[in-house]
């Protein structure tokens, strides 16, 4: 996975639950590409067309919270999602997103700081945020090395068959 | 230490943990389902190791979509039934089991001390028996499953002490409602809930598993309860060896990062309004609310007592004209309990539907999905926009007492109102 990401920005508020990035009707499919068709429909029907060329999602607390399901981060990662940037996380959502390989990053003050449509640049290693259009650069929490090794692998299914081969 | 400090040193090996440390914890139990499940098993075959690392601390349930609603359920269903047989994992099938979370601790899955995750964010129900107990995605049970260890940061604990006694009709969902309401539905994002005080002594099992399910709405890793006589009654016969309680207690100088005091004596029922649960009101606040479907069941609220306090409400009279009542025991065991109680016979006089133990109407996955502008009040723990059906849907969050009270009124109704 590259370090940096650049995409432009998609603005959520507070507290967006799963069932919202992914109703559970929707539990039954498996395929993820088909998933990816149907991230937020129930907050914006057209949110698939906007993703869908590459974009970093900004939320405002507790992103993701509710269920455990990981279609809600593989949905949003399928739709286009290329980073999550939120206040704060719900902490079963953050540990999905990494374990499937899509960039997530608290930053206080950055659902204020960043517009709908700005462009961005994320530096995933140290945290930092740059906003192209305001010309504003955020300092978001940094990843530790554990979490930063999953997500270079691509997630932690890569990452364990990595570990297990070296015990070998 | 405090009691998940002490449970979470004790699975990593080490004498003392404290608030941050990141920490590798062995595991004394999985549990997967059949929505979570399927990505678990695709996830854990590619990792490459072909047998689970024990095959008795795996339990498969089936509960969310069944009977199968479709092809595509059915299809994973038979995925999950092929991959218990292939790794002799004990898996609870359509009448056998019933919702997960009420079936673990049943069946004796759940024992004070464990470290427990299960690829379901309810899985905190089980803190009620004084385990550390907490939800994961998918692919992270695989990777449990493939090496029975999981990383966490050790939280910091808020404490919830509770005084005073229930009046009539009000209950420990109002009691978890009305501590959302204060704390917010942020307010324990990352941390264990703690609930203690004399309140929670004199709870039974089933209202202690309604507050502990519910800790993961204001964003808790875990809830926790001490295990006590309480706990003792309820698992013996269940668990195989019950362990030494006595050292499951809080540390004279156990800390905590801060401690919320709740009076309950004075409580009123209350009611989580759309689409939020921590939109909070006293039931007598909400107005004149005309419902459409009623749901009295789910791992929050479908325990043998709730259908009790339920059917002392319907007893002998019947649900309002246009509203639908749905009624689902969280457990075969639940079930049986009920229709020997005759309990199961009061809900259907009354006009309400009775279905097999699943999750039924709460993730509005199966069974009683609501239309466009349709109004539910439920005993469950969501009401998010979507959560139960359509998104123009509305739902209202209760105790099973304000919940059958509100059948029979086809509105919003106090049950401390109803002349039994
Ligand atoms: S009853 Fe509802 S909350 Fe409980 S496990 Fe089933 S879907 Fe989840």
């Amino acid at each position: 996975m590259d370090n940096k990401i650049k995409a432009k920005a998609i603005v959520f508020g507070n507290n967006i639950d799963t069932d919202v990035i992914l109703p559970g009707k929707y539990l039954v499919l498996v395929n993820p590409e088909e998933l990816g068709k149907h991230a937020l429909e129930s907050l914006d029907a057209n949110f698939v067309n906007k993703a869908k060329t590459g974009v970093i999602l900004i939320g405002g607390k507790n992103f993701g919270c509710g269920s455990s399901r990981e279609q809600a981060p593989l949905a949003l990662k399928y739709s286009g999602v290329k980073c999550v940037i939120a206040e704060s996380f719900a902490r079963i959502f953050f540990r999905n997103a990494v374990n499937i390989g899509l960039p997530v990053i608290e930053c206080k003050g950055v659902s204020l700081s960043i517009k709908n449509g700005d462009e961005i640049i994320v530096d995933l290693e140290n945290g930092i945020i740059q906003n192209l259009t305001n010309k504003k650069t955020l300092q978001g929490t940094k990843l530790p090395p554990s979490i930063m090794n999953i997500l270079t692998d691509g997630g932690l299914i890569k990452n364990l068959q990595k570990r297990m081969k070296k015990n070998d | 230490m405090n009691l998940t400090e002490k449970i979470l040193a004790k699975a990593s090996g080490k004498k003392d943990v404290h608030p941050g440390e990141i920490i590798d914890a062995n595991l004394d139990m999985v549990m997967i389902h059949d929505l979570t499940g399927p990505l678990a098993v695709e996830a854990f075959q590619k990792i490459g190791t072909s047998k689970v690392w024990d095959n008795t601390k795996i339990i498969v349930i089936l509960d969310h979509q069944i009977p199968a609603e479709s092809v595509k359920a059915a299809e994973l269903h038979k995925k999950m039934r092929q991959f218990s047989t292939e790794q002799n994992i004990k898996i609870y099938d359509v009448g056998r089991g019933g919702i997960c979370h009420q079936v673990m601790p049943e069946q004796g899955h759940v024992k004070p001390g464990d470290v427990i995750i299960g690829a379901d964010s309810h899985t905190c129900t089980y803190g009620a028996f004084g385990s550390f107990a907490t939800g994961v995605g998918s692919t992270e049970a695989a990777a449990a499953m493939a090496t029975g260890k999981i990383w966490f940061k050790v939280p910091s604990t808020i404490r919830i002490n509770t005084k005073g006694k229930f009046q009539k009709y009000v209950t420990p969902k109002d009691l978890i409602l009305h501590i959302i309401g204060t704390l917010g539905v942020d307010g324990a994002i990352y941390k264990a809930v703690e609930f203690t005080g004399p309140t929670i002594k004199a709870m039974t099992i089933a209202g202690r598993m309604t507050l502990c399910n519910m800790a993961v709405e204001m964003g808790a890793k875990n809830g926790i309860i001490t295990p006590d006589e309480t706990t003792n009654e309820f698992l013996t016969g269940r668990v195989k060896k019950m362990p030494d309680i006595k050292i499951l207690q809080n540390d004279k100088d156990a800390e905590y990062e801060k401690t919320v005091e709740f009076d309950v004596s004075k409580m009123e029922p209350q009611v989580a309004c759309p689409s939020s649960v921590d939109n909070v009101k006293l039931v007598n606040e909400v107005g004149n609310v005309l419902i459409d479907q009623v749901f009295i069941g789910s791992c929050t609220n479908g325990r043998l007592e709730d259908l009790r306090l339920a059917a002392q409400v319907m007893k002998g009279k019947t649900v309002k004209a246009g509203v639908r009542t749905l009624v689902i025991p969280a457990s075969q065991e639940v079930w049986k309990q009920a229709n020997d109680e005759g309990l199961l016979q009061i809900f259907t006089q009354a006009g309400a539907m009775v279905c097999g133990s699943a999750c039924g109407p709460c993730l509005g996955g199966h069974i009683g999905l609501l239309a466009a502008g349709e109004t539910c009040i439920t005993t469950s723990n969501r009401n998010f926009i979507g959560r139960m059906g359509s998104t123009k849907a509305n739902v209202y969050l209760a105790s099973p007492a304000t919940v059958a009270a509100s059948a029979i009124t086809g509105k919003i109704t106090n049950p401390q109102e109803i002349k039994v």
